[in-house]
């Protein structure tokens, strides 16, 4: 017999987020090393402030573009030599852009790190784009956006971008653009975005791993010395929702066996003072295997294989989603079984067990996120893009726990809006349609696909 | 407690003299224990691997060992309905399980001064699992997996390309030729008491490995494991498995067209390749990654980059270590690309590397890439510890952890030729193409593009 007494925790041993440096260089690329002396191997991340949400109207996807021709070509090598030579060093470069950045990443054996660092500071700085190698990444992102359509999960979160902005939000569009921006893109749109945006003050270069501080330090000034100087221009952020009130949109798919499900309103900006608690509350409302949302749709009524919600933290307000997949048939029972989620949180304070539970799991996986130098450059990446204090990861454990169940309650009440909610649904309109439209959530409109 | 490593700070010093430290014992009931210690940061994994997976199911109860893995969350004796996941999410962990054609896996990271609370959640469902099970829980869970199966396969494009490329790849009686998550016929017959006799005859010491890898102090950990697991019985014995030896080739080319509702064609090309952890698997996951590892690879450089026929191209191997491995290439066609020019495109570039083989630059490339990634994987308390179950499962040697960048670096063009030239034959391709439902050539034109018709 497995004895029946549950073992308890024996003392806490403490943790530290690894130390790093931040500096600005002379040429004025901001510097942030780590070293974390574990495994011979070294993340090299560079964030440059050129993320999609700087696509001017009618070129959205052409950061998302640049980033991926910077190293299809270089002054000395194009873009099939440049993946040869990184590849034989046995790393290969992930570029691409999100809202916030565009970052550039290498991973590689502590070995080979200088000679793939300094290959990396002499592609990026000469980058030729090559029409060409454009008008690839063009067509394949022209590909990407057509199998969306027989992909529910990924056209569930792109209507639900669409129908909860306003067009003058750059978040109405999918950050890589759309079919109609993407085809008007041309080498010069790439050409004018990267002299733009990537100055050396607008670029940070984050190294962490089986290296020195002194020997970073000398490796990255020598490899970025031709980064081009000068900043780029601050952008402002339209985050505005595309109506006031409730409204329900069905993408029909006739015969899906399965709803994907978006229900949701603007958000938060990630530097908003509400942060941790709108964090907890989230936790418990559906961000945690065991909140709220997840235990009703998928442990009590088997509805789902999974249901979760979280806020999308970006500069401007990032949608706030609750997303799931659920059964055709019980679509509008799920529905249902949400918006009471949403109320209920709003309604009362949750349970000294529910905060636990998601305080003392916030706090207690802290250094288990942390285990490897990608996901170490990456927290810093974020210290670096949201503007965030340089001892947020110092003191993040003690602002997890000092979140009270009054400071949720508040958060729900300040931070969710059941009246401005707006549902999406990929599924079949003939089974869905009428039993939603009885649930309030607002006027149906069903789109074909 | 044998000394299978070197127990040192482990990771200075060269790549090529990294080791990790690797101990195991076993206990009386026959669990299999291996620990590897590091005390880099205050988190310690533990995995459990059972010798169980979709090819030990009969016919008519496919997705059991998946079923399975979903019931162990479902609370044991002394642990209820999902406090699994309660307590070790309060205790500042993760965790999951997963399963396999050959095996499933159950696992927590959790900060290193709550092992004690991560083995004894794993012991008690081990040795306490039966006493819990009702049959309600069964219910909500077999819609569950009804509906994990709806949105992993049936609603998600080429989401069938594991049971049809089983099917059409292993002959009708082979353990490995039946879907891994089952037909929801078999999934709806499942009763209270298939899952405890499955239970009772998988689910114990015997057939398991138990790994903690991190921040933990060998004695203590020896204790733990002696206290929880050391009174749970061992099992009576499993069934074994029927034959799984295959010939190392079809013998013909196999070809299946899909029409699903997807917008791009999708080529899946298997070929027969040796099983994991053989001399020559590393040959064949060294030619794997030739043709389809990242932007360099011989398939994308060709396809994607040059001729701009395809969207994306990649190959990977099934990492099987019984009867047969699998070496699957996988290309997404542009959307001007027609079907059969997909297909032949394909074909011409295994015809190529078949006839005219690999350079040794390539072979560089290749580990090169497969080194940094150990390297980086290892880096995860999770990933050695479920590495080390791998290796202690498969071969009785979790150390083989430390000999993998020795095998793939010992690879060369010479033993990737060879592998090429004994697999990549006419007789031994097998073809799965998805098509879109709609608007593509008549099947006849398809068969006769690929020469089959």
């Amino acid at each position: 017999m497995v004895t029946s007494l549950r073992p308890k925790p024996g003392p806490t041993r403490s943790y530290q987020f690894p130390d790093f440096s931040d500096e600005t260089l002379p040429s004025g690329i901001r510097l942030v090393i780590a070293p974390v002396a574990k495994l011979p191997v070294t993340t090299v991340l560079v964030v440059v402030d050129a993320g999609s949400s700087n696509d001017p109207a009618g070129k959205e996807g052409i950061a998302a573009l640049t980033a991926g021709t910077l190293l299809e070509g270089s002054e000395r090598f194009d873009g099939a030599e440049l993946a040869e030579k990184f590849e034989q060093l046995g790393t290969s470069v992930e570029s691409g852009a999100d809202w916030d950045s565009a970052f550039i990443k290498i991973t590689t054996l502590s070995d080979r790190l200088e000679e793939a660092t300094k290959l990396l500071g002499e592609a990026l700085s000469s980058p030729t784009f090559p029409a060409r190698e454009v008008e690839r990444l063009k067509a394949e992102r022209l590909a990407e956006i057509l199998q969306l359509e027989t992909e529910p999960r990924g056209l569930a979160d792109e209507k639900f971008a669409e129908f909860l902005y306003s067009e003058e939000s750059r978040y109405s569009k999918p950050d890589e653009g759309t079919t109609e921006s993407v085809s008007a893109l041309s080498r010069k749109d790439v050409d004018e975005f990267y002299r733009a945006r990537y100055r050396a003050r607008s670029t940070t270069v984050i190294v962490a791993g089986d290296i020195s501080k002194g020997s970073s330090r000398a490796l990255i000034t020598r490899a970025f010395k031709n980064w081009p100087s000068g900043s780029a221009k601050p952008q402002s952020l339209v985050a505005t929702a595309r109506t006031a009130g409730r409204s329900v949109h069905v993408v029909n798919k006739p015969e899906a066996s399965q709803s994907e499900l978006r229900i949701g309103h603007v958000g938060l900006p990630r530097n908003h003072p509400d942060f941790f608690p709108t964090l907890l509350m989230n936790a418990v409302l559906g961000g945690l295997f065991g909140s709220r949302i997840n235990l009703n749709l998928r442990e009590a009524h088997g509805y789902t294989y999974g249901a979760s919600s979280f806020y999308d933290w970006r500069r401007g307000s990032g949608p706030f989603v609750v997303s799931t997949a659920v059964q055709s048939e019980v679509t509008a029972p799920a529905l249902r079984e949400i918006l009471l989620e949403i109320d209920r949180i709003r309604s009362g304070r949750i349970s000294e067990e529910e905060l636990s539970l998601a305080r003392d799991y916030l706090d207690g996986v802290f250094p288990i996120r942390y285990e490897t130098t990608a996901a170490i450059a990456s927290a810093l990446a974020t210290l670096v893009i949201y503007d965030l204090p340089s001892d947020y990861y110092g003191s993040y454990r003690k602002n997890i726990r000092a979140v009270t169940a009054d400071a949720v309650l508040r958060a729900a009440k300040s931070h969710l809006h059941p009246e401005q909610l707006q549902t999406v649904m990929v599924g079949d309109a003939q089974v869905i349609a009428d039993s939603v439209a009885e649930l309030g959530l607002g006027d149906l409109h069903v789109h074909s696909s | 407690m044998s000394a299978e490593g070197v127990p040192v700070c482990l990771y200075g010093g060269q790549f090529t003299r990294m080791r990790i430290p690797v101990e195991t014992f076993h206990l009386d009931n026959g669990l299999y224990v291996t620990l590897s210690e590091d005390h880099t940061a205050p988190i310690v994994a533990v995995n459990l691997w059972y010798h169980v997976g979709s090819a030990n199911e009969r016919a008519g109860r496919t997705g059991f060992a998946h079923l399975f893995e979903h019931m162990l969350f479902q609370g044991s004796k002394h642990v209820g309905v999902n406090e699994h996941f309660d307590l070790i999410q309060r205790a500042g962990g993760t965790l999951n399980g997963s399963t396999w054609l050959e095996r499933t896996n159950y696992f927590e990271t959790v900060p290193s001064n709550e092992l004690a609370l991560a083995l004894w959640l794993e012991a008690d469902r081990m040795g306490e699992l039966l006493p819990a099970m009702t049959q309600e829980k069964l219910d909500t869970q077999r819609d569950v997996v009804k509906n994990e199966r709806r949105w992993a396969v049936d609603n998600q494009p080429y989401g069938t390309m594991l049971e049809k490329m089983q099917e059409l790849v292993f002959p009708a009686s082979h353990p490995f030729q039946h879907s891994l998550i089952g037909s929801m016929e078999d999934l709806s017959a499942a009763s209270l008491d298939d899952i405890a006799e499955f239970f009772a005859t998988y689910y114990s010491p015997d057939n398991a490995v138990l790994s903690i890898a991190g921040d933990f102090d060998l004695g203590e950990a020896q204790k733990l494991v002696t206290e929880y697991f050391g009174p749970i019985p061992n099992g009576k014995g499993k069934p074994p498995l029927p034959a799984m030896n295959l010939p190392s080739v079809f013998g013909s080319s196999l070809r299946e067209v899909v029409h699903d509702n997807v917008t791009l064609p999708r080529l899946f090309m298997a070929f027969r390749s040796p099983v994991f952890g053989s001399e020559e698997y590393y040959a064949a996951s060294v030619a794997s990654a030739i043709l389809g590892m990242r932007r360099g690879s011989r398939l994308h450089r060709s396809l994607v980059r040059e001729r701009q026929v395809a969207a994306d191209a990649g190959a990977f191997t099934f990492d099987l270590a019984k009867g047969t491995d699998l070496l699957v290439v996988d290309v997404t066609a542009r959307p001007e690309t027609p079907v059969a020019q997909l297909e032949e495109e394909v074909e011409r570039e295994i015809e190529l590397v078949y006839r005219e083989g690999v350079a040794e630059s390539e072979v560089k490339r290749a580990t090169a890439l497969i080194e940094t990634d150990l390297v980086a994987s290892l880096q995860s308390a999770g990933e050695r510890a479920d590495r080390l179950s791998m290796f202690a499962t498969y071969f009785k040697r979790p150390d083989l952890i430390n000999e993998q960048a020795d095998r793939y670096r010992s690879v060369t063009a010479e033993k990737v030729n060879e592998f090429i030239s004994g697999r990549f034959g006419e007789d031994n391709r097998a073809s799965l193409l998805y098509v879109p439902n709609e608007g593509v050539e008549s099947e006849s034109a398809l068969a006769a593009a690929a020469g089959t018709g």
